[in-house]
């Protein structure tokens, strides 16, 4: 797939063409467990501003676990968690959502029934502030508000090419579009800090090839920091700055692309002993 | 900007583009000229705007280092930035030339070394990435501007331009230097090139056909006059601004009357965009109206029958009276009442969600249309009509006059035009709209152009009684019995496959005594209609032997028949029998091209014994055919195929029952 892409993406997929920053969440020596059983043990590692972060990991491996731990679902028993330098106590999700944390999920998570204008709007929610009475009868701040997101979910239904779909139920799309529209309304919350589980799963090559594409501008347009779960091997080594490998709640590697791909212990424990 | 007007207005003739719009800038300054919807609105752009940023863009172009002369590619959907940069190019006194933009880069290779292109404009990033992948076989190309930057932030090469930048750049130029552009106008004539469109090259190498400001205008004030367009017209471009029909539509005709154009937001969402637009003049290819229609019978069915049961009599109501009344010719009173109530339940609703609410001219061009799919359109109040035409030609050559519509013509010449037959029945074409030449290819110029000065289009066809003309078939194609008459294949197979019982069609009669036919059955439709009435069948070959089926097809047969004879000229061709082939005619075996066109010479080769068995009036015929498998592997079908006779009518007979 990497040869079909033109010089500069190559470039910017292996960090390149973008600058990255300093790390802007910390994690060190998270443990989490649910009763007897250990789901993390002793795990660190960061993530930078503007980079595309990845966790493999075979199934089972906590990768969705330590995706509910950044976000705040999840409270690990042992070990610090920085978020922009500032260590985190405990926390809950809305709070995450506060600090500029969206996600989206694997099992997607819209409103079935709704449009996909609603259900984008809906990640507009925590930037919301009129009051409940004035947004339901249209009246003062809220219309000009209204129209306010209106623009931004525009923005967005323009920047995912979902035009055609724009009035459509969700329900009545096909699976690739909507995880397209689920990764809509986590950018409608303007996130600087992107949580995606994994994205790409139970799509055919094409609508895998646009989500990556997606995917890469969103972190080269909006500057997003994204921290992305993926079962796709290919996948992720093409788009990603760093990767982190876990395996039974353990870290195995962690490196660029090519240091993991070389790592004997992922070989082993993930892309089998055939690679 | 006030002098610019009187500048606009002292220019004695309009007879190039960019003098037009100047003076639309000049006259209708705030009316609408482009509207494109974008992030979910339609944002519009008048006369004066659309004046505004053309001379931004030629200066900004001129400023580049852009010539008079030179070519300008023009690549990407229809954006009202594009057509701009076309109307800029001209300004300049520069050849705007314009690419399908779905081609690969590989296709592009040709026309961009052919043209000797210095300069593109490109939509957005995928146009961009195929301009740098061909960069090493057109050296040449010297810089790309584009006109969405989205993901084009780290490309760093020189030659790439954002249209807004060199928007902006022109702008002051434009600013400074007042006359520059306003000289450069002046310098144009009407007989410079205006535009060069690309033919598809389904023979050959595509050549590129060079057309003036004063044919496009010729061939757009003509139309103009016949349908009576005027400023207030709206319509939706959407098909490939390379393509000569939609410069004509889009661009030359907007240009003359000065009416609205209407860019949709992207590929997918036309159907939308129509249905907000409501265009008073609009243009499709038959396979569109096909589409359209198709929704609409998928959704009837899934109706209540109540509504199916209105929908089916009002239905029956508009085929009885409906292209009559508007056609405004005489219907009785009661049918005119019945027709008004079902355009108040059906048809009205149904223009509606058509988006044909406000249609008063329509055309089809581009391929045959079926007779019950122009009759649907017409019947319920939709002013659908066909024209002729072809890129040498402005896409204008005849026209369906109000009133007076023919399922199977094309219409009378058209204003200014004058066309006549040769005597191998070929169309030859005269008139202000025909090309200057064909770009470098003095031969094929001189060959496509007769000695008094006529095109040769290449087709053949007749005027019938009421002097439409009547298409028939390529002049290559066209033949004779041995009896005299003419054999027109092409026009018997279109008019069996529009049966949806029959897929494709060869016939034979070439230097023969009567006309014979192949016939391939549609096998999603038999199938259907098979199932319906119980009928078993194993599959294709099966089916196809089936006499159930073979007496459908002879039906079918024998209604092509009554209508051939029906017409003067092509009585004589009736066909006389048919058989059904035991397989499918496929690309892969080499029987059709690839965009599924019959492969005539090879087919007579493959199936010559069947073919003289048609001929020696045999009952059936065994033959035995190699197939290819799509993974290459060659296989055998063997079959005894049953020869049907078909019944045929005398010429004057068929014509009183008809």
């Amino acid at each position: 797939m990497m040869n079909d892409m033109p010089q500069a993406v190559q470039e910017q997929t292996q960090g390149t063409g973008r600058r990255i920053g300093d790390v802007v969440l910390d994690l060190q020596n998270i443990s989490l467990s649910f009763g007897g059983v250990k789901a993390l043990t002793d795990i660190s590692f960061n993530v930078r501003e503007h980079e595309i972060r990845s966790i493999i990991g075979p199934n089972g491996a906590g990768k969705s676990s330590m995706l509910n731990v950044i976000n705040g679902v999840y409270h690990p028993q042992e070990g610090r968690i920085l978020f922009r330098g500032e260590e985190r106590r405990r926390m809950e999700p809305h709070m995450a959502a506060e600090q500029g944390i969206a996600r989206t999920f694997q099992n997607i998570a819209l409103f079935k029934g709704m449009s996909v204008l609603d259900n984008i709007m809906t990640g507009r929610n925590l930037k919301m502030k009129s009051g409940l009475l004035a947004n339901a009868l249209y009246w003062g701040r809220a219309q000009k508000e209204e129209i306010e997101h209106r623009v931004k979910v525009e923005e967005i239904i323009d920047f995912l090419e979902i035009q055609d779909i724009r009035k459509t139920p969700v329900g009545a799309l096909p699976y690739g579009l909507q995880k397209r529209v689920e990764l809509g309304r986590a950018l409608a919350a303007e996130p600087s800090l992107l949580l995606l589980d994994e994205p790409m799963a139970g799509m055919n090559v094409e609508e895998k090839q646009d989500m990556c594409r997606f995917i890469l501008d969103v972190n080269d347009q909006f500057g997003t920091t994204i921290v992305l779960i993926e079962h796709d091997m290919g996948v992720v080594m093409d788009i990603s700055d760093r990767v982190v490998v876990l395996d039974y709640g353990k870290k195995i590697g962690d490196g660029v692309p090519e240091e993991v791909r070389a790592n004997e212990d992922v070989i082993r424990a993930y892309l089998g002993t055939s690679h | 900007m006030s002098d610019r007007n009187g500048l606009a207005d002292q220019a004695a003739a309009l007879d190039t583009f960019p003098r037009l719009l100047m003076r639309h800038a000049a006259v209708r300054p705030d009316r609408p000229a482009m509207r494109e919807k974008e992030f979910g609105i339609w944002q519009t752009y008048s006369w004066a705007e659309v004046a505004r940023n053309v001379r931004a863009i030629a200066c900004g172009l001129a400023e580049l280092g852009f010539k008079r002369g030179d070519r300008l590619a023009i690549i990407g959907d229809n954006r009202p930035r594009l057509y701009w940069s076309v109307a800029a190019c001209q300004c300049l006194g520069g050849i705007p030339v314009m690419l399908y933009q779905d081609a690969v880069a590989a296709e592009m290779t040709y026309v961009l070394q052919d043209a000797e292109i210095r300069f593109a404009v490109v939509e957005d990033q995928e146009q961009v990435d195929k301009m740098l992948e061909i960069l090493p076989e057109v050296p040449i190309l010297e810089h790309v501007i584009y006109d969405d930057p989205r993901g084009l932030r780290h490309y760093s090469q020189p030659m790439l331009k954002g249209l807004d930048e060199l928007q902006e750049m022109g702008a002051i130029h434009d600013r400074n230097h007042t006359d520059f552009l306003d000289a450069e106008i002046d310098k144009g004539a009407s007989d410079d090139i205006s535009v060069m469109l690309y033919t598809s090259g389904t023979t050959g190498k595509p050549k590129g056909v060079c057309q003036t400001h004063a044919a496009f205008i010729a061939a757009a004030t003509g139309a103009m006059g016949f349908d009576k367009l005027t400023e207030q017209e709206d319509i939706l471009s959407y098909l490939p601004m390379a393509w000569v029909g939609d410069h004509l539509f889009s661009f030359a005709q907007a240009m003359v009357a000065g009416f609205t154009i209407n860019c949709p937001e992207s590929g997918d969402t036309v159907m939308t965009d129509l249905r907000e637009i409501g265009p008073t003049y609009y243009f499709a290819p038959p396979r569109v109206f096909e589409n359209l229609l198709t929704q609409v019978m998928i959704r009837m069915e899934d109706a209540s029958a109540l509504k199916r049961k209105l929908f089916a009599h009002f239905m029956d109501v508009a085929r009885r009276c409906g292209a009559d009344i508007l056609d405004g010719k005489s219907v009785s009173t009661g049918d005119r009442l019945q027709y008004a109530l079902g355009n108040l339940l059906i048809y009205g609703p149904l223009k509606n969600v058509l988006g044909m609410s406000r249609i008063r001219v329509a055309y089809t061009a581009g391929a045959a249309i079926g007779p019950d799919l122009f009759r649907f359109y017409r019947s319920i109040g939709v002013n659908l009509k066909q024209l002729y035409g072809q890129t040498e030609t402005c896409a204008y050559v005849c026209l369906q006059p109000d009133g007076q519509i023919k399922l199977d013509s094309v219409g009378k010449p058209a204003p200014f035009v004058e066309v006549k037959l040769a005597d191998n029945g070929e169309i030859l074409v005269k008139g202000p709209m025909l090309l200057k030449a064909y770009y470098k290819r003095p031969d094929a110029t001189a060959e496509s152009i007769n000695a008094e000065g006529y095109f040769m289009t290449g087709d053949a066809g007749y005027f019938d009684e009421d002097g439409h003309l009547k298409i028939i078939d390529r002049a290559k194609d066209v033949g004779k019995l041995r009896g005299g008459s003419m054999f027109a294949p092409n026009y018997i197979e279109n008019k069996l496959k529009f049966f949806q019982h029959i897929k494709e069609a060869v016939t034979f009669g070439n230097d023969r005594d009567c006309v014979t036919a192949f016939i391939n059955i549609d096998l999603e439709a038999v199938g259907n209609w098979a199932e319906r009435r119980g009928l078993g069948y194993s599959g294709y070959t099966d089916l196809a032997a089936q006499p159930a089926v073979y007496e459908l097809i002879r039906d079918c047969v024998e209604k092509v028949n009554a209508d051939l004879a029906a017409d003067p000229q092509m009585s004589g061709s009736q066909v006389k029998r048919f058989l059904i082939l035991h397989k499918e005619l496929d690309a892969d075996d080499g029987e059709l091209t690839r965009t599924r066109k019959v492969r005539r010479n090879f087919i007579a080769e493959r199936y010559a014994e069947l073919i003289e068995a048609l001929f020696e009036g045999k009952q059936t015929q065994h033959i035995e055919t190699v197939v290819k498998y799509e993974d290459g592997r060659e296989g055998r079908v063997s079959a005894d195929l049953r020869i049907e006779e078909v019944k045929t009518f005398a010429p004057l007979a068929a014509k009183q029952a008809a």
